[in-house]
């Protein structure tokens, strides 16, 4: 299955990892929110480049015993959820760095 | 400022942390006052990073219309308000000014929002926290208003020295975090001890019907944290600084919630 979904983090975010969870924080409205150990894999993956069907197959899938499809279904979910909140940005098409500044 | 200030004006500098701010006034009485209410935080320093202007007034509407303090930043200008005031402060040169009625509390606030702007860019924050200093460290006590902060110092042990009732000012000091008096508190609170000392343990307070300590990591350690840090601007680079180091205090200072029944008792389990 295929996502041709590209996502890159918001360049008004900041993140720390925190052992296997990744802590985000809005700088425009000071929201936070933890990310699982699955959803700071896929953080971490962000760069705008890599589709994300290709980084659940190559983090998600290699280290946990999860059916494919349904991670791939889930982490659209999640990286949905987070551009909504501004925390990432989303495009069917490989985002640039310069235009995440 | 030398511009405006004139030969009638009197002047008073207040020191947090070291880090002295001159207030300059034409009211002899105000100057009083401010001495008064900051008595064990004033200082002689002629070299003050920041100076100010008072201008009192009896206009009732000053600024923002709002009667929460509203920051906002345009370059290195800062603009504070809210309806008994309104500041202007230019953080390049440290030079501002403030149009206020004549109440201390105006004065407080700015000085408040002024410490968290200063504060971090050097690795520090204000925090809605009580702490004391027992045996050479820093104990913090944190919640928002009614999570017992001020019964929790009440009980300290007559050997404590009370840095603050109400807001803490934590910052990071060759490579380890200090607590830091200051001389903010509320309602019939009183003003802490100009002193500092290393931070053994910081609380997040919860009320209970039993006194237990458990540890808080990682995440939500940061939440609870942060939940409780005073931060006016909603400036994207000052937001980042005050987040990265609120992380690089989990990692360095133990983060533990205590529960407790109000009662001198407490301070058995607090090490």
């Amino acid at each position: 299955m295929k996502s041709g979904l590209y996502f890159a983090r918001s360049a008004s975010v900041a993140a720390r990892r925190m052992g296997v969870e990744i802590i985000v924080m809005s700088a425009m409205d000071s929201s936070l929110l933890t990310l699982n150990e699955i959803a700071s894999l896929i953080w971490e993956a962000a760069d705008g480049l890599t589709p994300l069907d290709q980084i659940v197959a190559s983090t998600i899938c290699t280290r946990f015993d999860v059916e494919p499809h349904r991670a791939l279904l889930d982490a659209e979910e999640m990286v949905k959820c987070l551009a909504a909140r501004g925390f990432l940005k989303l495009s069917d098409q490989p985002i640039p760095s310069h235009e995440l500044r | 400022m030398t511009q405006t200030v004139t030969a009638r004006m009197r002047r008073v500098v207040i020191e947090i942390d070291n880090l002295p701010i001159r207030f300059w006034c034409d009211s002899s009485d105000f100057i009083r006052l401010i001495e008064e209410r900051y008595s064990g935080f004033l200082s002689s320093s002629n070299n003050p990073i920041s100076e100010f202007e008072i201008e009192l007034t009896t206009e009732d509407r000053l600024g923002a219309g709002s009667e929460e303090v509203v920051v906002n930043r345009e370059g290195e200008q800062w603009l504070i308000q809210r309806t008994d005031f309104r500041a202007q402060w230019d953080f390049a040169t440290g030079q501002g000014r403030v149009r206020q009625v004549a109440s201390i509390y105006p004065l407080d606030s700015v000085l408040r929002v002024l410490l968290t702007l200063i504060l971090a860019r050097k690795d520090g924050f204000l925090l809605h926290a009580s702490s004391v200093i027992q045996n050479g460290n820093a104990f913090v006590f944190a919640g928002k208003s009614g999570a017992g902060k001020t019964t929790i110092v009440k009980h300290a042990p007559p050997d404590a020295f009370l840095l603050t009732d109400d807001v803490s000012c934590l910052i990071r000091r060759r490579g380890a975090f200090e607590a830091v008096g200051t001389p903010f508190y509320c309602g019939r609170g009183r003003s802490g001890e100009n002193r500092e000392a290393p931070i053994n343990t910081i609380y997040l307070l919860a009320h209970g019907s039993e006194n237990k300590i458990e540890p808080v990591q990682g995440a939500t350690a940061v939440h609870g944290l942060l939940e409780n840090v005073l931060f006016f601007s909603r400036d994207p680079e000052l937001t980042k600084l005050v987040f990265e180091t609120a992380c690089e205090f989990v990692n360095h200072v133990p983060v533990r919630r205590l529960t407790f029944v109000p009662g001198a008792s407490i301070w058995d389990l607090i090490r």
